[in-house]
């Protein structure tokens, strides 16, 4: 059944149903304001709570107790009065408001008096030789199958990279019968003494002694090699061996199966494409929005809370989308604000404690250049198919930045519009250029973001000074 | 303290870079100042249509000049720019509309100019087999041809600056003034000093003008256009309407562009457009009622470029009618990649040697202003 929004405007538009997403719906509808959550996923949750309301697997402690808490956010959106559709696709925004939105095939317009975009986070290109190869996929799309359909790897497996989720996914593989044959840990051995202090924070944070535990876990059951300076995927149009170095020491295994993970980064195309300001992250090593303290962006009333507002993980996500959504009450029906359960200066508090721990993990966990940086024939764009040589020869010819690069290559012009190659891209050329990634900027992104039909744009309703231009005369 | 060069180039699109090159290829020695890069608006992102199809009368002249130019491009630049040649057709989608296409053939005749031929249903179905069965004929320009706009602009400011021009990209023009019979005009911390200026500046360039006491009726507009996912190849010429707003054109990787002169809201100070998806979607439906082949075809990318629209739909080209060593080449309307090249060559004369060989002289701003120089 596809279900159409029920008016054209509304006070707030919230989308991504994600951790931030269902907080910031919550919070708006329950103060009144008339409220839109719109979300690309068939049910409830983002990425990190996803298929919370329809997921397979029941045994609780597979998924961990902290997947369990989107249950209780989702219950409290299904008591408030925001409308809520699912397999909607925003597939533009502007600086006006203006939404446009794929529901079942056919597209509808809304307007907003305030936006708050939840679109998370995206997983970081891992552009090694051989990432092409049918057989690599991220942990990302591993952790959506498991999630979704309980599916879990039964041949040869090996899961390299770094960050949290990436042992979060391993212990979850485990705990629900799947095979990993080993654990390759990308991680630089001087991100441990870089991170050492903002240590202590960390020690006082939820996700140390979560953390710690699961790391156990997981190493208890598989052959876990640190220190990987070196990563390549091979095989003749299927990923057949996976070799690398560490310690000095090289090794190849056969592998049916290699899952990569190097962390994730905002989902900017959205909110770029609506013409927010972003700068370069030079410790998370991606785009993120300016925003002011509320989560307001540099285009005036569209908010940016969760994992797009920077990287801080799914406790911060909660609180800064009942951040935004309180900005916008005090906005727009100062007194219902009152009605609302925390205070700003709460909110604020439980930030401030939800973002503990997180420049701990972001120095740990910064990518090393040669797993960001790719060199030679290792593709870069996939769509395109261009390799890292062919973007410093259109360097060599002139093309300053990515959007100069675009007229040589073509490079993010495919349907990705840039999610797999944007920040290779950005960081190979400011490489090669000698300038900082804030010099060489980014892909200037456009709608749709997300593709639409011919067909279906063409169904859309015209404004009336085009029905009266396509008159004949 | 001013540099002195032999000439100052304002704009970095497709115009001003023609126009530095060609004063290179005069021997000069120019500097090209664009505030952006060389590209970045307009030049950079159109349709790149090379047409001599439907224009205006006043530009043809120039317009059939480019073309040899165009024709030769690799040789003038050791670049192709993607540029190839499988003509335009305009397509009349009914009897009126063809009874249009062959008064305007006629005319063109008249005048001595054979690059439009009217052609019947069956030469129509031969060139574009996928158009519907319904449209009648219309004109073929056979020469005519695509180009990849950003790779060519790109490549005219290589080629000027391999050939001596100095470029200055990521700096606005400013301060510019007349004094002692040269112009300066600043780029950041430098300054520049010539005997001639040409404001090629785009949507920029009506303000230059009106300081410089030359107002015209300019306003700033922002064509949009999309593009497909790739799709089988169906189609070789360029096709535009006769009636309705659209054009049309397939490229060799199978993606399809969509254009035909729907407008963005131009933001013009912050470099910035907001695409207007309620026309776009005429366009849609328009693509959706000619080819059916394309209807499952999925949009990926929509954008504008932002450029400066004349009242009458024609450029101002030429020397200021007020101001010695002042040369104007802007307002292209909508059309104005594909006269690039030449307009270069005929302004690297005009500035040269003081006059050319093509009939530009109803380009000239003198038609808002006579003359009081």
């Amino acid at each position: 059944m596809t279900v159409a929004p029920k008016r054209e405007d509304y006070d707030v538009v919230v989308i991504g149903a994600g951790p931030a997403g269902l907080a910031a719906a919550a919070t708006s509808a329950e103060a009144g304001l008339s409220t839109l959550l719109l979300d690309e996923n068939i049910g409830p949750g983002g990425q990190v709570f996803r298929a919370i309301a329809s997921t397979p697997v029941t045994e609780r402690n597979q998924l961990g107790a902290d997947y369990w808490v989107g249950a209780d956010l989702v219950q409290s959106l299904r008591a408030s009065n925001a409308e809520v559709i699912h397999r909607a696709t925003v597939w533009s925004l502007d600086r006006n408001l203006d939404i446009a939105v794929s529901i079942g095939g056919a597209s509808a317009f809304v307007k907003a008096k305030r936006v708050i975009l939840a679109i998370g986070a995206l997983e970081r290109p891992f552009p090694i030789p051989g990432w092409t190869l049918p057989g690599v996929m991220t942990a990302g799309a591993a952790q959506t199958m498991l999630k979704s359909s309980a599916l879990v790897p039964d041949g040869r497996t090996v899961i390299a990279g770094q960050g949290p989720l990436l042992w979060l996914l391993a212990a979850q593989i485990l705990r629900l019968g799947g095979r990993i044959d080993r654990i390759l840990d990308t991680t630089e051995r001087g991100n441990y003494f870089a991170a050492l202090p903002h240590a202590f924070a960390f020690l006082t944070s939820p996700y140390f002694a979560k953390g710690l535990s699961m790391m156990r876990e997981v190493k208890a059951k598989v052959q876990v090699v640190s220190g990987v300076t070196e990563l390549a995927a091979s095989g003749d149009g299927q990923l057949a061996s996976v070799s690398y170095v560490a310690g000095g020491k090289r090794e190849t295994i056969p592998t049916d199966l290699l899952l990569l993970h190097q962390g994730v980064v905002p989902n900017v195309n959205l909110a770029m494409a609506a013409g927010i300001e972003h700068r370069w992250d030079d410790l998370q090593l991606c785009w993120s929005p300016v925003l002011d303290a509320s989560g307001n962006s540099s285009v005036a009333g569209i908010a940016i809370a969760g994992d797009g507002a920077g990287i801080g993980g799914a406790n911060a996500a909660v609180v800064r989308g009942r951040i935004a959504a309180r900005a916008a009450v005090d906005a727009l029906a100062p007194a219902s604000a009152a009605k609302l359960p925390a205070t700003m200066a709460t909110l604020r508090s439980d930030l401030a404690k939800a973002e503990r721990g997180r420049l701990f993990l972001d120095t740990l966990f910064r990518p090393a250049p040669q797993f960001r940086i790719p060199s030679g024939d290792t593709i870069v764009c996939r769509c395109e198919e261009v390799t890292a040589k062919d973007v410093l020869d259109s360097v060599a010819i002139g093309a300053t930045g990515p959007n100069q690069l675009k007229a040589y290559r073509r490079t993010g012009m495919g349907p990705c519009q840039g999610r797999l190659c944007g920040l290779t891209v950005t960081e190979l050329m400011a490489q090669a250029r000698g300038k900082t990634p804030q010099e060489i900027g980014y892909y200037r992104l456009r709608a749709p973001v997300k593709p639409i039909t011919l067909a279906e744009l063409a169904a859309v309703p015209k404004s009336e000074a085009d029905v009266k231009a396509v008159v004949r005369g | 303290m001013s540099k002195n060069v032999d000439a100052i180039v304002i704009g970095g699109g497709i115009h001003g870079c023609s126009t530095t090159l060609h004063l290179c290829l005069a021997g000069l020695k120019p500097v090209l100042i664009e505030k952006d890069y060389a590209g970045r608006h307009a030049s950079g992102v159109n349709a790149g249509g090379v047409r001599q199809l439907a224009r205006h009368i006043p530009e043809i002249p120039l317009s059939i000049r480019s073309m040899g130019i165009w024709e030769k491009i690799t040789d003038l630049l050791d670049d192709d720019c993607s540029f190839e040649s499988h003509g335009q057709v305009l397509v009349a989608e009914d009897e009126d509309e063809l009874a249009v296409c062959r008064a305007r053939v006629a005319e063109l005749n008249a005048l001595g100019f054979t690059h439009e031929e009217l052609i019947d249903a069956a030469e129509l179905r031969r060139l574009v087999p996928a158009v519907a069965e319904t449209c009648p004929g219309g004109v073929v320009s056979r020469r005519d041809g695509a180009a990849n706009p950003a790779q060519t602009t790109t490549a005219f400011r290589r080629k000027a600056e391999r050939l001596g021009a100095t470029v200055r990209e990521g700096v606005a023009a400013g301060n510019i003034r007349y004094s002692d019979g040269l112009w300066h005009v600043d780029a950041g911390s430098e300054s520049f000093a010539a005997p001639v200026l040409v404001n090629a500046a785009g949507a920029w360039a009506g303000k230059i003008a009106a300081d410089l006491g030359e107002p015209v009726p300019v306003e700033t507009v922002a064509p949009m256009l999309m593009i497909t996912s790739r799709v089988p190849h169906f189609i070789d010429p360029v096709v535009i309407l006769r009636g309705r707003k659209l054009s049309f054109k397939q490229f060799k990787n199978g993606t399809v562009l969509i254009g035909g002169g729907h407008l963005a809201k131009p933001y013009q100070d912050r470099n910035e457009t907001v695409l207007d998806w309620k026309s776009l979607a005429t366009s849609a439906q328009t693509v959706f009622e000619l080819f059916p082949v394309m209807r499952s075809a999925t949009i990926v990318r929509a954008w504008a470029g932002i450029e400066a629209k004349m009242k009458d739909d024609i450029p101002v080209f030429g020397p200021s009618s007020r101001h010695r060593g002042l040369y104007h080449q802007f307002g292209f309307s909508l059309h104005g990649f594909q006269l690039g090249p030449g307009a270069g060559a005929v302004m690297a004369e005009l500035i040269v040697n003081g006059g050319t060989q093509t009939r530009v002289s109803d380009l000239g701003i003198d038609r808002f202003h006579p003359s009081t120089l």
